[in-house]
């Protein structure tokens, strides 16, 4: 339908929609998070929920202490090896359609602690995620940027075709694999269906035209 | 009271006991005791216990791996050469076992002195490794002589729960240990350098690409 035609019918108190536009619209503005926090991110989301700045304006304030009535897990924190399980048992509670946000440098990628053995190096390791937002911890603002991301992303999906989210398609998968514990790391060490290694290129490393070209 | 009067103080009244003064040669100078681990818990009860000391506060426990190492040292022996004896200088080499070391630091909240630091150490770094606990003295070292457990791998004789407390229970690594091998689970930066490449280049083979 003409966006055009669309708004002149709106001023008449009109309202033309398609049934993709209002199922989208409905899932866009009711993302209830999961309320659990890992570390200092955790502070930053609280921050984001109360009234300065106020995520009930997106349809977001509902914190759900329950993964089967939370449709948003906001990943808020350091996920070590010990806790990974557990988070993704979570997630694979959640009904669908769900989404993820992984928040902080070490939901990403374990930040400062990549380096460790005790810290898993990313999230979506494990599970698929929607949005990333960097910072140490990101200020509320950008979890607020990251929820209209995650908005937009929703609204643009269409209904049908190949591209239709993944809880309308019945062989796409919901639950993915839970780690268990390892004698020296978590069994499997990432889910190779969610997340691969990428190998970068050392050729040049070590030698005197690294860098150099 | 400084560490020798301490020293001799317990060792007037914990007969039997081995002590050793180290000292610490840095600007701080805190000079610390090794106990034997035999009389440590009668050595610590005394601390707690004994006027002027009472040291009631166990601040701080922690570990210190000193991984084996290599000794060479010249050694002159008489060989016969060709028939004609000569002196000849030999290197000989010796493989020291290395040891843990657990490091209690203590304060008196009454006497408001301190810190007393105490240290002892383990025969070895692979089975010999039993310490008596000093938790049913100081009970703030409980979390701590755990944490050690789960790090180092001193296993504290009369603890009363020693379980991992960072890592999991099926976990069988200590990651503190100078020998600890992490797993290869790192994603390379593209311009890695020494150690760091050594590993990357590893890290490919395995993967199957040169």
């Amino acid at each position: 339908m003409d966006e055009n035609l669309k708004s002149e019918l709106r001023k008449q108190g009109i309202v033309a929609t398609t049934l993709q536009e209002l199922y989208n619209w409905g899932r866009k503005n009711s993302l209830w998070p999961l309320n659990f926090g890992l570390a200092c991110c955790a502070i930053e989301m609280i921050a984001a929920s109360m009234a300065r700045y106020d995520m009930a304006r997106f349809g977001a304030e509902v914190f759900r202490p329950s993964p089967r009535q939370a449709d948003l897990m906001i990943v808020a924190g350091t996920v070590t090896k010990k806790m990974a399980p557990q988070v993704v048992r979570l997630y694979n509670q959640m009904a669908e359609p769900k989404y993820v946000i992984s928040m902080g440098a070490c939901a990403i990628s374990g930040g400062p602690f990549k380096q460790g053995y005790n810290v898993l190096k990313g999230i979506d390791r494990y599970i698929p995620v929607d949005v990333y937002i960097p910072g140490c911890p990101p200020r509320p603002e950008a979890l607020i940027d990251a929820l209209m991301t995650l908005q937009k992303m929703i609204d643009r999906q269409p209904l049908t075709g190949p591209d239709r989210p993944r809880h309308l398609q019945a062989d796409a998968p919901s639950e993915f694999i839970v780690p268990e514990f390892g004698a020296h790391d978590l069994d499997p060490s990432q889910n190779p269906e969610v997340w691969q290694a990428p190998l970068v290129n050392i050729s040049l490393a070590g030698t005197d035209d690294a860098g150099n070209d | 009271m400084t560490l020798e009067t301490i020293e001799s103080e317990i060792e007037a009244n914990v007969p039997g006991c081995v002590l050793e003064i180290v000292s610490n040669p840095s600007p701080s100078g805190q000079h610390s005791l090794r106990i034997d681990p035999a009389h440590a818990v009668a050595i610590a009860t005394f601390l707690r216990d004994a006027e002027p000391l009472r040291l009631d506060y166990c601040s701080n426990v922690t570990g210190v791996d000193w991984p084996g190492k290599e000794i060479s040292e010249k050694v002159k022996i008489k060989k016969l050469v060709d028939g004609v004896e000569q002196e000849v200088e030999e290197v000989r080499k010796t493989q020291t076992l290395g040891h843990l070391e657990v490091v209690y630091h203590l304060y008196s909240m009454e006497k408001k002195h301190g810190p007393v630091i105490l240290r002892m150490s383990t025969e070895d770094r692979a089975d010999r490794v039993h310490l008596p606990s000093l938790t049913p003295v100081w009970r703030s070292a409980e979390f701590q002589e755990r944490e050690i457990f789960d790090l180092y791998g001193v296993i504290f004789d009369g603890h009363p729960d020693l379980r991992r407390i960072l890592m999991w229970d099926g976990f069988q690594d200590h990651p503190m240990r100078r020998d600890y091998v992490e797993p290869d689970d790192f994603e390379y930066e593209p311009t890695p350098h020494d150690e760091v490449l050594e590993r990357a280049r590893q890290h490919r083979t395995i993967m199957g690409v040169q």
